[in-house]
């Protein structure tokens, strides 16, 4: 009952534009940034490491990891917040776990994720 | 109008504001309560208001005692009573219901519940100590330590914080905001944290004083 009420509440604030996408994924997102009073997209793009707390839920999230001037980067983006304003797919990796974590540890050569074909 | 109402805890979430940031939010069901009693200085000492807690299903048994409580008011039982304060100048007569239409968006409140029963606690999670060292053999984990002196006092000071029972007590949580408020499902929702489980019962009240006109 009370898990109704709150995906009730949770409902309008959810996108419907959401890709299918999950770990292994390479995706580009577009990013609401605030400059003062300007306001403009900026784009992080990364393989995605994994995602919690959900399918569809205003408290679901994901993780993307780039690496950026040799250092890598990981950013935790809530999936519905208005401040992510789209997710493009750019590639779908094949992975075995729903995590991956072990990328940290690697780099270059043994850091690449194998193409998934046919979705 | 009173000041408060008796509620149940939903559970929480969170929601997006108009700037896109994540807003962490408690969902009550609070009300609609009705008025059975009306407290006042002559009588009882104070001015408050006893509310009962309709819920879909009423009580189907009610002691004697209880029932005539109610039929004084002219009103169906309830499970639950609370007490409220009651706004300056302002009164209510028994019989009269109250909803969450009492709180709007912005109001400052104060939710107080029965905090999540932990048990039998040591000291470190119970009080927040700092315990010992894991390895290097200091043979001092999790012990409270020293708990006073020697022959001087050769005792105990009262008050001295040890291991006991967690939780399970009445707790209050002030200075929240509501968020949101749905009149037609009887929906609160309060920026924060509320204590107790999902399901316990809550009552919340306007926050009175200062704190209240901040914001």
């Amino acid at each position: 009952m009370s898990e109704q009420i709150i995906r009730s509440l949770e409902a309008d604030q959810l996108k419907t534009d959401i890709p299918e996408f999950g770990p292994g994924d390479t995706v580009r997102v577009h990013v609401r940034v605030r400059e003062g009073e300007k306001e403009r997209i900026q784009v992080f793009q990364g393989v995605v490491l994994g995602r919690k707390h959900g399918r569809n839920s205003t408290r679901s999230t994901f993780r993307v990891r780039k690496i950026s001037g040799g250092v890598g980067v990981e950013r935790v983006f809530p999936l519905h917040s208005p401040m992510v304003a789209r997710i493009e797919v750019v590639r779908h990796g094949r992975v075995r776990r729903a995590k991956l974590y072990y990328l940290r540890g690697r780099s270059g050569k043994a850091a690449r994720i194998k193409e998934r074909r046919r979705v | 109008m009173v000041q408060g109402l008796i509620g149940r805890k939903l559970g929480m979430t969170q929601l997006f504001d108009e700037a896109g940031r994540a807003v962490p939010v408690t969902v009550l069901e609070a009300g609609p309560c009705v008025v059975v009693q009306r407290k006042t200085r002559e009588r009882d000492g104070y001015e408050a208001a006893q509310l009962g807690l309709v819920e879909r299903k009423p009580p189907r048994r009610v002691t004697r005692p209880r029932a005539g409580h109610f039929a004084k008011a002219g009103v169906p039982p309830t499970r639950v009573l609370r007490e409220v304060p009651l706004a300056d100048g302002e009164d209510v007569k028994p019989g009269d219901t109250v909803t969450c239409a009492i709180f709007e968006p912005g109001t400052r409140v104060e939710v107080t519940g029965r905090s999540k029963g932990r048990g039998f606690q040591g000291v470190v999670k119970r009080h927040g100590f700092g315990g010992g060292r894991a390895s290097h053999g200091s043979m001092f984990h999790r012990a409270p330590g020293s708990i006073g002196q020697s022959a001087f006092p050769s005792k105990v000071l009262r008050g001295m914080r040890g291991p006991g029972h967690m939780g399970d007590r009445r707790v209050t949580v002030k200075g929240l905001t509501v968020v949101q408020v749905d009149e037609e499902r009887n929906l609160l929702l309060v920026r924060g944290a509320v204590p107790g489980a999902r399901g316990s019962l809550v009552t919340i009240r306007k926050q009175a004083g200062a704190a209240a006109e901040a914001r």
